[in-house]
């Protein structure tokens, strides 16, 4: 648990060291994600406490917007003038991004299928 | 004995303390998960939902700053970013699938990330947001810690593009089931990476109480999404204008 935790900081870190290194566009965990994600890939196979403590994090991963999904409260005054523009824009581009991600990948999944049939 | 000005003092001492802020965060996150338990894990009772409005019910009774939260409250914020890493977990796990539907999956989260961020930023502009809150609202499908690094970059508010974050994923994993629904897709594959790309963490946290499957395809989304927003936004917003 504690190397497995040890393990994610340094990849985070390392994602941080390269980002700010190479002026790379993309923040620093998605850089370790990557880097682990190699790592792993490389070696081949998972380590059970690795994989215990990635569960334990992700199954709480709701917990962890709590914090910045308060900060609300410094927007009220913004959020009050442009609540109309704000909850429409998140309303439909969330519903819209999620129907055209589903549409496509059914559509593009059952025409591969439908070329290459099942074994 | 006079109780109330040692209450009183020992408020003020504990104010002054991460330990407050801390707790409060884990105690409303605890019931609002005690209650989406209670709904039978209806996608209404979103646990995200219900722990912020306690918090801010919370600190606005008591007439506490967000900072003074935040201070304590900054020790769970920090570890969305090694959750961020510990998403290669479960994407090496689904490895094997990911790379014979590679093709499909890549050319869907394209055009659901540019979908997700065109038409935020189109609404809003359509209907007078301001400047800042387009900007602040361009990369709000892709999870915290990304979105706000990818806000600061493009001109928008970090922190306003936090709450945009996660009311765009409360939105998402409510509406979820009954678009997905509407639109007849069975498979939780394609279910799981659809609320993956259009609503982050807090979409993959409730597709992974959904199913396992679901869950890893939306996590996958979700770190796609996130590469390939913090890649191409910057680039969209430079080429099309100050």
């Amino acid at each position: 648990m504690l190397a497995a935790l040890t393990l994610l900081l340094l990849c985070q870190l390392a994602g941080e060291i390269l980002v700010q290194l190479l002026a790379l566009p993309v923040p620093g965990p998605v850089l370790g994600l990557v880097l682990l994600f190699a790592g792993l890939a490389a070696r081949g196979r998972i380590d059970a406490p690795l994989r215990d403590t990635a569960n334990t994090l992700l199954q709480h991963l709701s917990l962890l917007f709590v914090p910045a999904g308060a900060g609300v409260m410094i927007h009220a005054a913004r959020v009050a003038d442009e609540w109309l523009p704000l909850t429409l824009a998140l309303l439909g581009s969330t519903l819209l991004s999620m129907a055209v991600t589903a549409l496509c990948l059914k559509f593009l999944l059952r025409r591969r299928n439908a070329g290459s049939p099942r074994p | 004995m006079n109780l109330a000005p040692r209450l009183g003092e020992i408020w003020v001492y504990l104010s002054a303390t991460p330990l407050l802020g801390l707790t409060l965060t884990l105690l409303a996150y605890q019931f609002a998960f005690w209650c989406y338990r209670r709904s039978g894990g209806s996608p209404l009772a979103n646990p995200v939902a219900i722990a912020v409005a306690i918090v801010v019910a919370l600190l606005s009774l008591t007439g506490t700053p967000y900072a003074t939260y935040f201070e304590g409250a900054q020790f769970v914020h920090f570890l969305l970013g090694p959750a961020t890493v510990a998403l290669a977990v479960p994407l090496y796990t689904q490895l094997p699938r990911l790379r014979r539907m590679a093709m499909p999956l890549l050319v869907a989260l394209l055009a659901g990330s540019l979908t997700a961020a065109a038409s935020a930023v189109a609404i809003g502009w359509a209907l007078g947001a301001s400047p800042e809150s387009i900007r602040s609202l361009a990369p709000k499908s892709v999870t915290t810690p990304i979105a706000m690094g990818i806000a600061e970059k493009i001109g928008g508010l970090p922190s306003l593009t936090a709450v945009l974050v996660v009311t765009t994923g409360i939105v998402g994993a409510v509406a979820a089931r009954l678009l997905l629904n509407a639109l007849r897709i069975d498979d939780h594959a394609v279910r799981g990476f659809a609320v993956g790309t259009a609503a982050h963490g807090i979409g993959t946290a409730r597709a992974f109480q959904v199913s396992e499957e679901a869950g890893a395809f939306s996590a996958l989304a979700m770190c796609l999404n996130g590469v390939a927003t913090a890649l191409l936004l910057p680039l969209l917003f430079r080429a099309l204008g100050p």
